[in-house]
């Protein structure tokens, strides 16, 4: 699971949840792929990522070093930022761990990389 | 795994009907760095599903159909290069691999079925894709009006190769159609049969969506799903474009 996948999960599926985000992310194996650096596909997918729950997984997980806590203006001319927005968005992968809802605690594994947000039954809205 | 069973020359795809689509991949074939056979050629290593369920309609879409659609999909309206792609149902990958070899920037491939994105996450490592990434979800969950999904509207392009629907289960791919166009800011590209036309045409004007039928192909089911006793059993589909208006 990469950090821009996170950033656009939330667990208000769950019956009662009505935020459910960020997750919460346990991270017990995590990996860093490499992925062709795209300046402009960086800032485009930028632009609907929030950047606080972003950042605040990057730090969960031990890649968030060196990232802004706002994003500047001037964010197109500086690369060196942008790659490590790069890397944290879509190089750092959780292999093995667990998502974990804010408001109920319901944990969501993720095994293999993959999270698992089925539901049971009874937890549908 | 045997993937010519999937995939016989004779018998299973060919767009037809549609001579722009024959023209459009004559052109893609001039300009862009990858063609459609070298395409189709990489995607015949894609491993299928080891034992299809009949329940989850897991037939998987053919090489060649994939390789059409993908090459359509970019070299007429360039919605995959430098994209954000979500493949519904993306069972074992075939059209993701395919999204990201043409340029997509990231793909999110989702599933029900966790046997189905076993074998996809296999492939991904397979040919190196890293930038795709998997999701175990219930496609349905997704097209709620009820509830805003932080996925809606993250998309520029969806693709998918929907369950078709059944008796005990139809209008599933609707379903399907109604995930894509709300995780999707541009369009949606996907299959349904040719026998659901005018209610298909009808649907996407009730939702205030363009809509175009790209091509019909036809589709050999009978060597896909095993519990087809039949020795052919083409159906007929098309291949459709539904776009939000701007």
């Amino acid at each position: 699971m990469k950090l821009l996948t996170h950033n656009m999960l939330t667990s208000n599926i769950i019956k009662g949840v009505s935020n459910g985000f960020p997750l919460g992310i346990v991270a017990n194996k995590v990996e860093v792929k490499d992925v062709d650096f795209n300046q402009s596909f960086v800032l485009k997918t930028l632009s609907k990522v929030d950047w606080n729950a972003l950042r605040q997984a990057a730090t969960q997980v031990g890649h968030g070093d060196g990232l802004p806590e706002e994003l500047g203006e001037d964010l197109k001319e500086n690369d060196d930022v942008l790659k490590k927005i790069h890397n944290a968005m879509l190089q750092v992968e959780v292999v093995e761990g667990e998502l974990v809802c804010p408001e109920t605690g319901r944990k969501f594994p993720i095994s293999n990389g993959i999270p698992n947000m089925l539901l049971l039954e009874h937890e549908l809205q | 795994m045997n993937t010519s069973l999937y995939c016989h020359p004779h018998s299973t795809v060919n767009f037809m009907l549609v001579p722009r689509l024959r023209y459009s991949i004559i052109m893609a074939a001039a300009r862009k760095p990858m063609r459609l056979k070298e395409l189709e050629g990489y995607l015949q290593d894609v491993e299928v599903f080891e034992n299809p369920k009949v329940k989850l309609e897991q037939y998987p879409t053919t090489p060649h159909i994939a390789a059409c659609m993908l090459h359509t999909i970019t070299s007429t309206y360039d919605d995959l290069v430098d994209k954000t792609v979500a493949d519904l149902g993306v069972g074992c990958g075939v059209l993701s691999v395919g999204a990201s070899m043409l340029g997509s920037g990231y793909v999110l491939g989702i599933d029900i079925d966790e046997d189905a994105l076993a074998t996809c996450s296999a492939n991904l490592d397979e040919f190196e894709m890293t930038n795709i990434d998997l999701l175990e979800c219930d496609v349905k969950s997704l097209a709620s009006s009820e509830v805003v999904n932080r996925l809606h509207g993250k998309f520029d392009t969806v693709i998918m190769n929907p369950p078709f629907g059944t008796k005990h289960n139809q209008g599933i791919d609707m379903v399907f159609l109604q995930a894509g166009l709300k995780l999707s800011t541009n369009s949606v590209y996907s299959l349904h049969k040719t026998s659901t036309r005018e209610h298909i045409l009808k649907k996407a004007s009730d939702w205030g969506v363009d809509v175009t039928v790209i091509a019909q192909l036809r589709y050999d089911l009978a060597n896909t799903l095993k519990f087809h006793k039949k020795k052919a059993v083409d159906i007929e589909v098309d291949f459709y474009r539904f776009s939000h208006k701007r």
